[in-house]
């Protein structure tokens, strides 16, 4: 006879099946504890989901809206990915998102009247450095000090968030806005062009793919890449290979706040068009889910971006047509999340049923 | 029958990879030492692990005294009768001495009678003992006494010893035996684990010879010898590894003078006034008991550590004490750390991968920041094919490699580079008698080339055996060195236990 309940016991070597299907596990464990929970809010669970998960993208704006949403949680994700994978845990993507669309947003002020076709890249440009310098205060408060990485980057969010906030009510207030706490807008050419017409997806998406292939290829082809990967499964090894630790902390920082700084740009200066105070709902917390949804690995990276882009929209249905509250959709995140966790043991342990005596 | 005390039969443990225990059958006899002898990997610690209840058997009979015996925990093998002693402690090192051995009794018993009992164990089995001493004051052969008094409080028939000498010195060996005699005496049976062949002749009764999960032989020890014994264990000869000091030139190669370094940390050692000199082809040991510094000397010889008190290291003519691992391997200084999985490997990376972790000028591995994934590949089937390292492809993680394996990939990796010096730390620690033996062969073969190596090894028997020169470390002092061919080993015993005439 078997016990009732598995033992769980450490495999010899961890499981690469599992890696894959560990994400794919918790997604489906996710719907299932969703269901239960519209079952329990009085609705029927068949027509809740299929209004959460798949009217959003049956048409094609609904799927131009799809890459909208994920196209910042693809690029923060990847950026994240720099840092995760040497076991940095840099929670503060928000701000370094908000401090990218402050320097480059700045920009698109300054030259509001001005249209020049180096407008948008240099746009872009001060994006990732307002991103990565802000990145570069924990990564250097951690190199130094010996701080915790997870604090300071996470209370640096909030002093961005005030930052921003205190530009658009006061210096960067629009004269001809009508005290609303918002920027003037960006001139033509300090907008993301439009992928297609009369659908929002824009060139971000573009830069986005770019850069997560220059990511693939610096993590799989070249030495820094093997770096990150080192220290981050080891110190000790990254130690004796006399790989710089220090080194590789500023530049994961750098990097990652980089990205971000220019998803925040590719917000405002797409979607949005200007500067005001709620440009993100969270991309940068909520692409630290995509990044490892997505295992840190640049393909899984875009299939998790896009699932978790529909829990945005299907948050959004869900409001108008079952009358829910929006925050039902940080419920799917969280619960995405808590079982990726769980699920993560399934890599290095298998359950096992033992004989009873 | 009667003088049997433990009938092992057809135990069979299969693990997912490898059948650790085959068909296992043997009886120890009571009141007797009985020696496992076996290479590491030979299934001995899984069937121990199966007599003290950490692991369950998947076939076959255990009796004890005549009667079945099946336990599911260590706390219920205790209770039946067996206990054992780890060769790893597991002492709360911030504790004192009577606080663990409170700590470890399953049975509720008061204080006086604890020191009552405590007393009389001491001076009846030769342990003495500080009861209120903290553990960390203590050396490794007095925590091993801790460990031994613990058990025998709870009275046991059987108890099981795992590699006891592995952390002793000569001296403390000595002593070790003495208990285990008297021991005997009082009608007990003890099963000692060992791969020692010395010990199994000088105080075993019997000795059952296992290899590859199978039992070889059991017999008396009264006709064997060290080379009959160690034929059976290995089911193969080896050459015997002969040193000699004639390729070594007069020509100081490697220079370290004066190290002291402070650490500020009661778990570290601090390093005083180290000084020696290395020849071009000469290989020095520095033995010591493990915790006397070796570990703090090995990082600032590999300048993971450069962060020294005082004091110089020169290799040709440049200062050194400086630079970093990549400028220290850059002129061509090599290094191989104690730890395999997390320091010298990344047991999570390919084998392939784990080439890049120690990179020397001429490996060409790198342009412009970019993986010639090319070569890595085929300098690590190279390692492979020359150090006979079993493994289904350069594409496998070093963590599927058993750990002589895997030793000797990261000594070929380092000696294939061809280093003016190595420096190395317990370079055969934890692995099979084969390995063992090839990779101390590859050592004296590089030295014979010219390249200085510096072994730092608990190992006396490794230093004797392939060391020109030899010092011993004792808390954070370096002795001077003694010519291996011509210093016994009790003066070195003498030495690692810090005593110094």
């Amino acid at each position: 006879m078997n016990s009732l309940f598995p033992s769980i016991v450490s495999r010899s070597q961890s499981s690469g099946l599992m890696n894959f299907f560990v994400p794919i596990i918790s997604i489906v464990l996710t719907l299932i504890t969703g269901s239960i929970i519209f079952v329990l809010l009085g609705f029927d669970p068949a027509y809740a989901l299929y209004t959460f998960f798949i009217s959003p993208i049956s048409s094609t704006y609904g799927i131009s809206e799809l890459f909208v949403k994920a196209t910042p949680l693809a690029l923060i994700a990847i950026g994240l990915s720099y840092c995760f994978k040497n076991n940095i845990y840099n929670i503060g993507a928000e701000g370094q998102l908000t401090m990218g669309a402050i320097f480059g947003g700045g920009i698109g002020i300054l030259f509001h009247d001005t249209n020049a076709f180096w407008l948008l890249p240099l746009m872009i440009f001060g994006g990732a450095i307002g991103g990565s310098l802000w990145g570069l205060i924990p990564a250097i408060l951690k190199t130094k000090f010996n701080t915790n990485e997870i604090l300071t980057s996470l209370m640096l969010v909030y002093v961005a968030l005030y930052i921003l906030d205190y530009l658009v009510v006061g210096p960067w207030k629009d004269p001809f806005g009508y005290s609303f706490p918002k920027s003037r807008p960006f001139s033509e050419s300090g907008r993301m062009p439009l992928l297609f017409d009369g659908l929002r997806v824009h060139f971000g998406l573009i830069i986005t793919l770019f850069l997560i292939f220059v990511s693939w290829f610096i993590f799989s082809k070249t030495i820094f890449g093997f770096q990150l990967k080192v220290s981050g499964y080891s110190p000790k090894a990254a130690r004796y290979a006399g790989f710089n630790q220090t080194t590789l902390v500023l530049f994961a920082f750098a990097i990652c706040g980089a990205f971000a700084g220019i998803a925040g740009l590719a917000e405002v200066s797409g979607p949005i068009g200007l500067l005001y105070r709620d440009i993100s709902p969270n991309y940068g917390f909520t692409a630290i889910i995509v990044a490892f949804l997505g295992r840190l690995h640049p393909i899984g990276i875009i299939f998790a971006s896009l699932v978790i882009a529909l829990t945005y929209l299907g948050a959004e249905d869900a409001q108008l047509f079952l009358q829910i509250p929006s925050a039902v959709g940080f419920i799917f995140q969280g619960l995405v999340l808590f079982y990726l966790l769980g699920a993560e043991l399934l890599i290095n342990y298998k359950l096992t049923y033992k004989k009873l005596l | 029958m009667s003088d049997i005390i433990l009938n092992i039969e057809n135990i069979t443990k299969s693990f997912p990879r490898v059948i650790a225990n085959k068909n296992v059958t043997f009886d120890i006899k009571k009141n007797a030492v009985h020696a496992i002898l076996g290479e590491n990997g030979a299934g001995k610690s899984t069937l121990v692990k199966i007599l003290y209840g950490l692991l369950e058997p998947d076939e076959g009979n255990i009796k004890l005294n005549n009667k079945d015996f099946k336990v599911n925990s260590p706390a219920e093998a205790r209770r039946q009768g067996i206990g054992m002693v780890f060769q790893h402690f597991s002492l709360f090192d911030s504790l004192s001495v009577k606080e663990n051995l409170i700590l470890g009794i399953d049975e509720k018993m008061s204080y006086s009678d604890l020191e009552n009992k405590l007393e009389n164990i001491s001076s009846k089995y030769n342990l003495p003992l500080d009861l209120d001493a903290p553990i960390t004051a203590l050396s490794a052969g007095e925590k091993q006494r801790v460990e031994i008094v613990r058990i025998l409080l709870q009275d046991p028939q059987i108890l099981i010893m795992d590699e006891p000498t592995s952390v002793l010195t000569p001296q403390e060996v000595e002593s070790l035996f003495v208990t285990l005699n008297a021991l005997i005496k009082e009608g007990r049976t003890i099963l000692y684990i060992t791969h020692k062949l010395e010990e199994v002749i000088s105080i075993c009764n019997t000795v059952t010879i296992m290899r590859s999960g199978e039992i070889i032989d059991t017999s008396s020890t009264s006709n064997q010898t060290a080379k009959t014994l160690a034929t059976k264990m290995l089911g193969q000869k080896l050459d015997d590894l002969k040193t000699n000091y004639e390729h070594i030139k007069d020509e100081i190669n490697f220079e370290v003078k004066n190290i002291s370094c402070d650490f500020n940390d009661p778990f570290l050692t601090d390093l005083k006034n180290i000084s020696f000199q290395v020849k071009v082809g000469e290989i020095y040991g520095i033995a010591g008991v493990a915790g006397n510094g070796q570990s703090e000397l090995m990082d600032i010889l590999t300048g993971e550590n450069i962060n020294i008190k005082s004091g110089s290291i020169t290799f040709g003519n440049k200062k050194i004490e400086k630079y970093g691992p990549q400028k220290r391997r850059d002129l061509s200084i090599s290094f191989v750390p104690e730890n395999r999985l997390g320091h010298s490997a990344v047991p999570e990376l390919s084998l392939s991968d784990n080439i890049l972790l120690s990179q020397f000028p001429k490996n060409n591995f790198i342009k412009n920041g970019m993986i010639l994934k090319n070569n890595v590949d085929d300098f690590a089937n190279n390692v492979i094919n020359e150090f006979k390292v079993i493994t289904p492809g350069n594409d496998a993680k070093a963590s599927s490699l058993s750990g002589g394996n895997l030793q000797k990939y990261v000594i070929g990796r380092e000696i294939s580079s061809k280093p003016k010096i190595l420096i190395i730390s317990h370079p055969t620690w934890g692995i099979d008698a084969g390995a063992e033996h090839s990779i101390r062969e590859s050592l004296i073969e590089l030295s014979q080339n010219g390249t200085s190596i510096i072994v730092i090894s608990q190992d006396l028997d490794e230093l004797i055996e392939i060391t020109h020169k030899i010092s011993v470390i004792y808390d954070g002092n370096l002795s001077k060195p003694f010519k291996t061919s011509e210093v016994g080993i009790e003066k070195l015993g003498l030495l690692m236990g810090g005593k110094n005439e």
